[in-house]
């Protein structure tokens, strides 16, 4: 009776490990078998000549098909892959793993012939300074650092705390109850710097609307980027304490922030692509815009300079000025509050405003 | 001689019967599975993939050590994670903080994690001990709230500082004389073999020495085959639990070590998490021996590094998950099935040797 009890407790323990293991893995799995491998042989074919550039791409946890960041990359490849006609292998990380581990994707992609490659995601910035130096041949930019930085690689930079501001500007004229609300995916300093931004740009239209900031994990749980049912929960107690606008950072979160403010009959503001035209029908009316942060087009400027033969280096900054970053405007909606934002996104470009990051 | 055989017949049988599970996957979904296989012995030995495997079973091993020891006494510490990361987040920032000459500054760190562990692991000892609460409750819950005061301490303001230009954050580096160089041993590779290593085998051998050749292995040991026959023959079962927490929880500060004087040299926010969970099932795998642990953290990092590979060719390295999932479960179900096998044939020996020397003294008679 006893052993039997200690066996069903062992199982159920290692059950536990399993689950704590799988857990941060979800979404998609990355494999060769993207939408973008099979673009390449059907509809473009004609369309541009073939070049012989492979690109490597090596997503953090989740890869594509995480409605978020990683998808944004892809985003970019996959119109590289149209346009360009370069192949392409993506890679993508697995939980827990240490710098050496993401080392080893990169050789991988090094020594299979990929170039330039890809790293989406600052958490590769170790792995890149023990790798680069030794492909001094080959190209490599990463997103979102700039912390090691070196002639064959490229840092992509974006200066989302503008984008953040302007949205800020447009949730502070939009809000009747003076009361706006933000939500971070992962308490982290990108989204600290977002966070920053829109409280900025509240702050600036309308001192007496009261901002509240939340945000939905803290590192290491990364969950916070896909976990619409903590998005919906925690934007439906910012609707109940008073807020009609709020400004969700949080990737494929956001998707449950839109579901709680549909039901509470407020606004929603969308994050890095334009989510007013990605979202589910249903939803879409109540997000008011988007903070855009083009990564798919810094990923494509990548790939474009290297079929050109000129490869990118160095820092490239994604900015208001270069329109690296924005806000959207399909949502008709959003038009009353378009002459301001715009007015505040001049005044930086000018230099006569600053955004804190 | 029976006995040697069934003790290497249950880890081949959960072996055999994990690979059988993955072959059929691999089929199933498409792919040739020996050509899958080849793939990833072929990478898995190359230099590069064998100083990696190494380093990462280091860490392993000492997380899977760390939980071997409660459940060696039916103590289940499923709070290793937080433990331990909480350990390494003090111990980078003491690390980072202090100057000292080099062999203290790396002992400064590692009696820093050693304590910090122990004293979280506690905390869940003193709550089942004043207040009867399960530890496999307690521990779970304290790995979160271990998520939140890191969260909150690793801030820039607090222990942490910015990295210019990267959007990460982590405690200051620490210097040189608190890192520990590594074994350059392994030829073609571009890394060297973590110097933690010999820490590791000291643990190990430790473990050992403890569980068979001391007073308080033996408690432990009786502890967990029987509490009620334990507290009968004078084991005091608070004390015991008390220890033996500390003491896991102590060994769950190192965890963290290998990585961070061998190569992050700071905690940052992709410091390694979840290795508590990777320990748990590593200890199962292993059956909670020093010498089984061993080969099952160098298999669970062989499979972890040679994953890598099955990406680039099409295969979802999801497969290599399911084939430690299969191991893991296949390894507690074999034993039991090796257990019973063994009950039953002592009972048929007990039965013919009864027989026989009922038939000797009834030919006596």
């Amino acid at each position: 009776m006893f052993k039997g009890l200690k066996v069903a407790t062992l199982v159920v323990a290692g059950a536990l490990a399993l689950a704590a293991c799988g857990s941060t893995s979800g979404g998609g799995s990355s494999s060769s078998t993207s939408p973008a491998a099979s673009d390449t042989s059907s509809s473009t074919a004609s369309a541009c000549t073939p070049s012989n550039i492979k690109v490597g791409m090596a997503y953090d946890i989740g890869g594509r098909g995480d409605k978020s960041f990683n998808d944004s990359a892809a985003a970019g490849l996959d119109k590289a892959v149209k346009e360009l006609c370069v192949t392409s292998k993506e890679l993508s990380a697995v939980p827990n793993e240490t710098d050496a581990q993401k080392a080893a994707r990169l050789t991988l992609l090094a020594k299979g012939g990929y170039n330039p490659i890809i790293a989406v995601g600052f958490a590769y910035a170790p792995a890149l300074k023990l790798v680069a130096p030794k492909y001094p041949q080959v190209n490599f930019a990463i997103v979102d650092d700039s912390s090691y930085q070196a002639a064959n690689v490229a840092n992509l930079t974006f200066a989302a705390n503008e984008a953040s501001y302007l949205v800020g500007v447009i949730a502070a004229q939009a809000t009747k109850k003076k009361s706006v609300g933000y939500i971070g995916g992962v308490n982290v300093p990108l989204l600290v710097s977002f966070q920053k931004g829109f409280d900025a740009g509240v702050t600036a239209t309308d001192s007496s609307v009261k901002i509240t900031d939340k945000y939905l994990t803290q590192p290491p749980d990364f969950s916070g980027f896909n976990a619409p049912d903590k998005g919906k929960a925690t934007a439906a107690g910012m609707f109940d304490a008073g807020a009609d606008v709020v400004y969700a950072a949080a990737g494929g979160s956001g998707g449950g922030v839109f579901v709680a403010a549909k039901a509470a009959g407020t606004w929603a503001i969308g994050v890095d692509s334009d989510q007013y035209t990605s979202a589910d029908a249903a939803v879409k009316d109540v997000i008011l815009t988007s903070a855009l942060k083009n990564v798919d087009v810094a990923v494509y400027d990548v790939i474009d300079a290297a079929v050109k033969g000129s490869p990118l280096t160095g820092v490239q900054v994604y900015n208001l000025k270069n329109d690296g970053v924005g806000y959207s405007k399909s949502n008709p909606a959003v038009q009353p509050f378009e002459a301001k934002a715009d007015a505040a996104a001049q005044a930086i470009i000018a230099g006569t405003v600053t955004v804190p990051n | 001689m029976r006995k040697f055989l069934l003790a290497l017949v249950a880890p081949l049988l959960a072996l055999g019967f994990a690979l059988l599970v993955t072959t059929v996957i691999l089929l199933v979904s498409g792919h040739p599975p020996l050509d899958v296989y080849q793939q990833m012995w072929d990478y898995g030995t190359q230099p590069d993939s064998i100083v990696l495997t190494i380093n990462l079973s280091t860490t392993y091993y000492l997380a899977a050590i760390a939980v071997a020891v409660g459940f060696k006494m039916n103590l289940f510490n499923i709070g290793v994670d937080g433990q331990y990361r909480l350990a390494a987040l003090f111990a980078a920032f003491v690390g980072g903080h202090v100057s000292l000459p080099p062999v203290l500054h790396v002992t400064v760190i590692i009696l820093v994690a050693v304590i910090v562990g122990a004293l979280w692991a506690g905390v869940a000892a003193v709550l089942k001990n004043r207040r009867g609460v399960s530890e496999v409750i307690s521990t779970i819950m304290l790995n979160y709230v271990a998520t939140g005061i890191i969260a909150f301490l690793l801030a820039p303001d607090k222990f942490a500082e910015l990295i210019e230009g990267s959007n990460n954050i982590g405690t200051k580096p620490i210097p040189s004389s608190g890192q520990v160089p590594g074994f350059d041993v392994v030829s073609g590779a571009s890394a060297p073999i973590y110097g933690t290593i010999v820490l590791a085998a000291a643990v190990g051998i430790g473990f050992w020495w403890m569980l068979n050749r001391t007073r308080f292995g033996f408690d432990l040991r009786a502890s967990g085959l029987s509490p009620t026959a334990a507290t009968a023959s004078g084991i005091d079962a608070k004390r015991m639990v008390l220890f033996v927490m500390l003491l896991s929880g102590g060994l769950a500060g190192l965890i963290g070590i290998p990585q961070l004087v061998g190569a992050a040299y700071t905690y940052n926010l992709d410091f390694p998490a979840g290795l508590g969970f990777t320990g748990i099932a590593i200890a199962l795998l292993g059956r909670n021996s020093p010498v089984g642990i061993l080969f099952g953290s160098l298999l669970w990092a062989f499979l972890d590094v040679s994953r890598q590979i099955l990406d680039l060719g099409g295969v979802s390295k999801e497969i290599v998950t399911i084939m430690q999932g299969v191991a893991v479960l296949s390894v507690v179900i074999a034993y039991e099935l090796v257990r019973r096998y063994r009950i039953t044939a002592q009972q048929r020996d007990v039965g013919r040797q009864l027989a026989a020397e009922a038939e000797m003294a009834g030919a006596a008679a």
